[in-house]
């Protein structure tokens, strides 16, 4: 049996890697790349809930959909700007506090002190959490009357008047980015984490000597050791609050208010509450382009970049 | 990293603070699951009138939650079962060869985690659907089809996770098994897989969370019978009457196992994602 595997047999030598690959490849293919070119197949033809079992008989191929999903003058094109608009604003929000607070916890939680890692368990914990669980906490506390977080800010602290409502009308963007906050930063604390350990002690003993603080020494050792670690932490931070459905499900139910519209949710009502389809997927192959543009076009400039610094080192 | 006294109260004042706000929806949910229907229909209390356990003895009754449960953990466990081993042997051929197409492998899995999951929903539907169809392959609304979705979510990043730990690992190990006449498949287990354990741990524990905690997949891909947690607790609140002490009661107990899991792990999990954000 063993001799089978001998590295001299060299076609055998060269499929090997590619049978071990073979799984992983075959459910990449079934679940993600054939869709998706059904997807793209589908964005071209005007599928509605009529032609949904036999869709290659619906009218096209055309590119009717994207021109109705990118006309901004009529309601569904101007509709779809906005929703988008709003999840860039709500990213960015996200993102930069989830980056900001765990940035900052992982260095305040660095040097050893007792209840450390009490303390690193405790802020693991909505990571941990299920998501729906945790959501439908939320949407209990972001609750007008019999909600905790009323009973907080109303009640005990007294800061408003009246009881606002969190789940509806424009504060539900700002219970959306509190809630995608809770959630996301744990995960920039756990990859900042991870990446103190591997910055050499000496870097800052370095720094220190040359009278550099606190401040001094995150910029100019912790950050560029570990700028790599950082853009793969912002792009998958990015993409998951980009691209994040269930905290705006959870929390809202089929229909978010129009303040809280992610362009996740605002796709899904286009396919399976209009039942739209055609239209539906030409709005998500036009959301891929766009992340395909907004992750790849950093990705492609740091390579660059560090290419030219390293040409003028040479030089 | 210097450590000056400036920072000291402060440091206390912002952990106290991240502390409250992540801990407040925990507290929120257990003394709400411990709370009579009345308590959580007024006015929102900090703590019960009376502490009472039947909200975790009524939410079986509610909604069929045994049979949620069930299917949740049937699924869970098959996609986390299949995607730590096809995770493992892809990372083993990534690591281990040199072989043309080997990088666009890795971009093509790795790009696949970008792509939002509401453009390959409808897709797959269909697939499924025509599947059963056409060449008798049930997917559609069976847990295995949902498993099979699964165990693709977390693949890339268990694939990109484990390439980096297995590369840490010294070859000379599995060169000297090699020498003594041991196949790669024999390498892998009995050599790589023992070493590797603690990123073979935390990409389970990534591939069991991804697979219990989602939502939008099991919202079409499952029928009454094969409805799994994520959807189930929504009909606590879709009822016109919410009975939030038992949602909440709920919510704990199906977080229980994973917290649990998640919380025992999670170092092999920071040394695991080290080791791979070293690369």
């Amino acid at each position: 049996m063993s001799s089978a595997w001998r590295p001299h047999r060299s076609r055998a030598v060269r499929a090997l890697p590619w049978l071990f690959l073979l799984p992983a490849l075959a459910a990449e293919l079934l679940v993600h790349l054939v869709p998706m070119a059904v997807g793209v197949l589908m964005s071209v033809y005007r599928v509605t809930v009529y032609e949904i079992r036999n869709w290659t008989s619906a009218p096209g191929p055309t590119l009717a959909n994207y021109r109705l999903a990118v006309d901004f003058q009529a309601p569904i094109g101007a509709a779809l700007l906005r929703s988008f608009t709003l999840t860039l604003a709500f990213t960015v929000l996200v993102v930069g506090l989830s980056w900001l607070t765990g940035l900052v916890a992982a260095v305040l939680l660095h040097p050893a002190f007792r209840g450390r890692s009490l303390l690193r368990t405790v802020f693991l914990v909505p990571y941990a959490l299920p998501v729906y669980a945790s959501v439908i906490t939320w949407s209990f506390m972001l609750q007008r009357d019999t909600g905790a977080v009323n009973a907080l800010l109303v009640d005990a602290l007294g800061l408003t008047g009246s009881r606002p409502f969190w789940l509806i009308g424009p504060n539900a963007f700002w219970s959306l980015v509190v809630v995608d906050l809770w959630r996301t930063w744990p995960f920039a604390l756990l990859t900042f984490t991870a990446g103190l350990q591997t910055v050499p002690e000496e870097l800052y003993e370095a720094a220190a000597l040359d009278g550099a603080g606190l401040l001094r020494q995150l910029r100019s050792v912790t950050l560029p050791v570990l700028a790599p670690v950082n853009r793969v932490l912002l792009i998958v931070l990015f993409l998951w609050t980009f691209n994040d459905f269930t905290t705006p499900y959870t929390l809202f139910g089929h229909s978010a208010p129009p303040s809280a519209d992610l362009v996740a949710i605002h796709i899904y009502q286009a396919s399976f509450i209009t039942w739209n389809f055609g239209l539906g997927s030409a709005m998500s192959v036009l959301l891929l382009a766009f992340l395909a543009v907004a992750v790849g076009l950093p990705l492609l400039a740091g390579r660059m970049l560090r290419r030219a610094g390293r040409g003028t080192g040479a030089g | 990293m210097s450590n000056p006294r400036w920072l000291r109260p402060l440091r206390w004042a912002l952990l106290a603070l991240l502390a409250v706000f992540t801990l407040l929806p925990v507290y929120v949910m257990a003394t709400s699951s411990l709370k009579p229907l009345r308590d959580v229909q007024g006015r929102f209390t900090w703590w019960p009138t009376s502490l009472t356990l039947a909200p975790y003895s009524d939410m079986w009754h509610t909604v069929p939650l045994a049979r949620y449960f069930a299917n949740s953990a049937v699924v869970s466990c098959a996609a986390t079962a299949a995607s730590v081993v096809i995770a493992l042997a892809a990372a083993y051929a990534l690591s281990r060869y040199r072989f043309r197409g080997r990088g666009t492998f890795l971009g093509v899995v790795l790009s696949t985690q970008m792509l939002p999951g509401i453009l390959f929903l409808l897709p797959l539907f269909l697939i499924y659907v025509n599947l059963e169809r056409h060449l008798g392959v049930q997917l559609y609304a069976t847990r295995t089809g949902l498993a099979l979705t699964y165990l693709t979510f977390s693949l890339p990043f268990s694939v990109w996770l484990l390439t980096g730990y297995l590369e840490s690992i010294p070859r000379e190990l599995d060169e000297a098994a090699r020498v003594d006449g041991a196949s790669p498949p024999v390498v892998l287990l009995r050599i790589i897989v023992p070493a590797a354990a603690p990123g073979i741990a935390a990409v389970a524990v990534f591939a069991f969370m991804t697979a219990w905690g989602e939502i939008l997949f099991a919202s079409v891909l499952t029928d009454e019978s094969t409805r799994t947690l994520s959807v189930g607790l929504q009909s606590y609140a879709t009822q016109s009457n919410v009975y939030w002490n038992q949602v909440m009661a709920a919510s704990l107990v199906v977080s229980a196992p994973v917290v649990a899991g998640f919380l025992a792990l999670q170092r092999y999990l920071v040394r695991g994602m080290a080791a791979g954000a070293v690369k």
